[in-house]
């Protein structure tokens, strides 16, 4: 075990990215990743990692920069955050049915407009149907863990998918924690060098990135499909690894006293910790309550979360982004669409909290955990709210 | 042209690394120079294509033309992708993870990936400084789609976004010149070509393959379907548009310009003109002010040429 410093997460996740000796890195400045990107620089600028830094002009070229330095066979890292992320859109997807296992880490922050540099999870969430394998950090530690473990389930020859790790803009990004910095020797250990299945190379040329007729188009998404839901098994086998290497154990689905709980609370990303506490607090004053969140995010690991809320007679699930005129919450929706068919059917409350920025304290999930309260006791409540809108819902729309 | 068979067959290369059996429409101008482009790069080159004909005619799975390594992303990023290539290779020769050698990274478009919507992304490679050769296949409109009008189509052409009407007479704008944008840039090497002219091609492509950091080849590509002309003109039109001055042959070495084919005097634009059906309800006025404006921009290239060796003289 090292030892642990204060230290800013993005500069640990830089730290983290250079411990992987990335060869690439392709980014574009937006707030709240700079600190990333900018501390990479500075290692590569005093030669404390070998690499090369393309500075691109966006976020487009960025994962642009990126398909072509995987598929040139270099391990490649990047980073970015909202519009930048919604910019790269649609790259992600060829990125992922290339079978490029690109890491990008990404300081979730709200999407415009009106323009918002703070955190919510809108970026990611609108994101969901590209193909990346998909992660989430509560804390710094685990963000810079995260980063190296991405490297290794990525470049799995089982898996060979990019992935995303996410982590809160600001409330994780700028925050400075007690990081157990990771040690290059041992990532080397835990990460050897990356060796590509296939490559452009001169030698062996091959072409990638043709064109999908009608009659085979389909068979290519089944095969996409088949990849991310097979990279299951390796996550966890990468999980156990770091766990037994490094002492710090992940898992896909995280509980935290759920044992006996009635009603559990259903969060992502960096509230999750704000969240233990106020579990902590309810316990104490005797309200049976847990907490659930998703770790992996995709796949989803639908099985594990199953099994984490058995025995919940309903769910407070704290969404941090909305489908406008659509379903609610995307997290609420995914639960509620797995748990349709099983039996008992229990209520799953949501709740729209922490849009561009806003705090989510105690108050939110009281609130969160009355909602849930009230349907156990038969009351009505509207399908999803907005719990935070200052001067009430706007329940008549 | 009558020895076109005579010489070119037999002094390039006999190896194609672009092969036969791809989709391209009879007479195609585009597809001659890219074969003749692969011809001068030889087999150590890795290609970062754009979305366009070129890129649907030579891969439609399970079939692929490309007997070097090739890769298609999007429309707009061929340039970053074929940069990260080259820095992706730099990065793992440098660190000894695949050998030292010399390979030519090639990002490709056509005049609406290159001068519309991937402009910014050319920008960036070339503005970066990688060592690349960016090649723009420019037929004059978006050919793949169906013949829509780019910032490249020339002014009266008429496409189906620009078509000639009782109200119009086709692009009411004069062609972006691309070779000056970049020569803006200040890259190494800018060149100008044109397959009707297959040595001084040949050679450029050349060039820019060995020079060291960015390098741009804006290519000629006659597009029978789309310019309503004849196939087998495809290699006659090129030498018409380059006797006309319409497009010149020169190149930008370090800032130097000069002319690698000089046309004594300038044919008449007409003559280019005349064969295409895009061109066919341009009224003589407008061919006139269309001839006045190429003398002008052919003049105006002339005094670079000038100026700049000059200057460069000066130094020595």
């Amino acid at each position: 075990m090292g030892e642990r410093k204060g230290v800013e997460v993005s500069i640990a996740i830089a730290e983290a990215a250079a411990a992987c000796d990335v060869d690439c890195i392709a980014a574009y400045p937006i707030t709240p990743q700079t600190h990333v990107v900018e501390h990479l620089s500075e290692i590569v600028a005093e030669g404390e990692l070998d690499a090369e830094f393309i500075p691109v002009e966006s976020e487009h070229a960025a994962m642009s920069a990126c398909c072509g330095t995987a598929a040139a066979g270099a391990r490649t890292f990047t980073a970015t955050a909202s519009q930048g992320l919604a910019l790269m859109h649609e790259v992600l997807f060829i990125a992922s049915s290339l079978r490029l296992p690109i890491v990008m880490v990404v300081a979730n922050r709200a999407l415009s407009a009106p323009i918002n540099i703070w955190n919510d999870h809108s970026d990611v969430m609108t994101e969901r149907d590209v193909g990346w394998v998909q992660i989430f950090a509560e804390n710094g530690q685990e963000a810079a863990d995260l980063v190296v473990q991405a490297h290794k389930i990525g470049e799995d020859k089982r898996v060979l998918l990019p992935v995303m790790v996410h982590f809160d803009g600001f409330i994780l990004s700028h925050v400075i924690e007690p990081i157990e910095m990771l040690d290059r020797d041992e990532v080397k250990k835990f990460l050897p060098d990356y060796e590509p299945q296939q490559r452009l190379d001169v030698d062996n040329p091959i072409t990638m990135g043709p064109v999908g007729m009608p009659t085979v188009y389909t068979e290519s998404k089944m095969a996409a499909e088949a990849a991310i839901r097979r990279s299951y098994g390796p996550i966890l086998e990468t999980f156990d690894e770091f766990g037994k290497q490094f002492g710090r154990q992940y898992k896909p689905v995280e509980t935290y006293k759920t044992e006996d709980a009635e009603v559990m609370l259903i969060t992502m990303g960096g509230i999750s910790e704000t969240a233990m506490s106020w579990v902590d607090e309810r316990r104490a004053a005797g309200e049976k309550v847990g907490l659930v969140r998703f770790r992996l995010w995709r796949p989803l690991p639908i099985e594990e979360f199953k099994k984490a809320i058995k025995g919940a007679k309903a769910l407070a699930v704290i969404d941090r982004h909305f489908s406008p005129g659509g379903p609610g919450g995307p997290v609420a929706q995914e639960i509620k669409y797995n748990l349709y068919e099983d039996e008992p059917r229990i209520p799953i409350v949501e709740c729209v909290a922490g849009l561009g920025g806003r705090d989510v304290d105690f108050n939110d999930f009281d609130k969160a955990l009355g909602k849930a309260k009230a349907v156990l006791n038969g009351e009505q409540v509207p399908p999803f709210e907005l719990i935070q809108v200052r001067g009430g819902h706007h329940g008549e729309i | 042209m009558e020895k076109y068979n005579v010489y070119a067959a037999r002094l390039l290369p006999k190896v194609d690394y672009l092969g036969s059996g791809h989709r391209a429409c009879q007479g195609c101008g585009e597809v001659l120079a890219m074969r003749l482009v692969h011809k001068a790069l030889g087999k150590n080159t890795i290609v970062a294509s754009a979305t366009g004909c070129m890129e649907i005619i030579s891969s439609p799975y399970p079939e692929s033309a490309w007997k070097v390594p090739w890769i298609h992303v999007a429309f707009e990023n061929s340039a970053a992708v074929a940069s990260g290539i080259e820095a992706g290779y730099k990065a793992l020769m440098r660190k000894g993870k695949y050998p030292k050698r010399k390979i030519n990274f090639v990002g490709y478009g056509g005049d609406g990936a290159t001068a519309d919507i991937g402009l910014q992304w050319l920008s960036g490679a070339m503005e970066r400084g990688h060592d690349m050769v960016y090649v723009c296949y420019d037929n004059e409109a978006y050919m793949n789609t169906g013949i829509q009008r780019s910032s490249a189509t020339p002014l009266g052409a008429s496409t189906t976004t620009s078509p000639a009407g009782k109200a119009s007479t086709g692009q009411q704008t004069w062609k972006k010149n691309m070779p000056e944008i970049i020569a803006a840039h200040n890259v190494p090497y800018v060149a100008t070509v044109n397959p009707s002219y297959p040595f001084d091609m040949f050679q450029k492509v050349q060039k820019a393959a060995a020079t060291p950091g960015p390098a741009y080849v804006h290519v000629y590509s006659s597009c029978p379907t789309g310019w309503r002309m004849r196939p087998e003109l495809a290699v006659q039109i090129g030498r018409l548009a380059t006797e006309t001055g319409i497009f010149p042959l020169y190149e930008v070495e370090n800032g130097v310009y000069r002319m690698t084919h000089e046309e004594g005097d300038l044919r008449p634009v007409r003559d280019y003109l005349k064969p295409q059906g895009r061109f066919r309800h341009l009224t003589d006025d407008l061919i006139d002010s269309i001839q006045a404006r190429i003398r002008q921009d052919y003049r105006k290239l002339q005094l670079k040429v000038r100026m700049s060796q000059e200057e460069r003289d000066g130094d020595e």
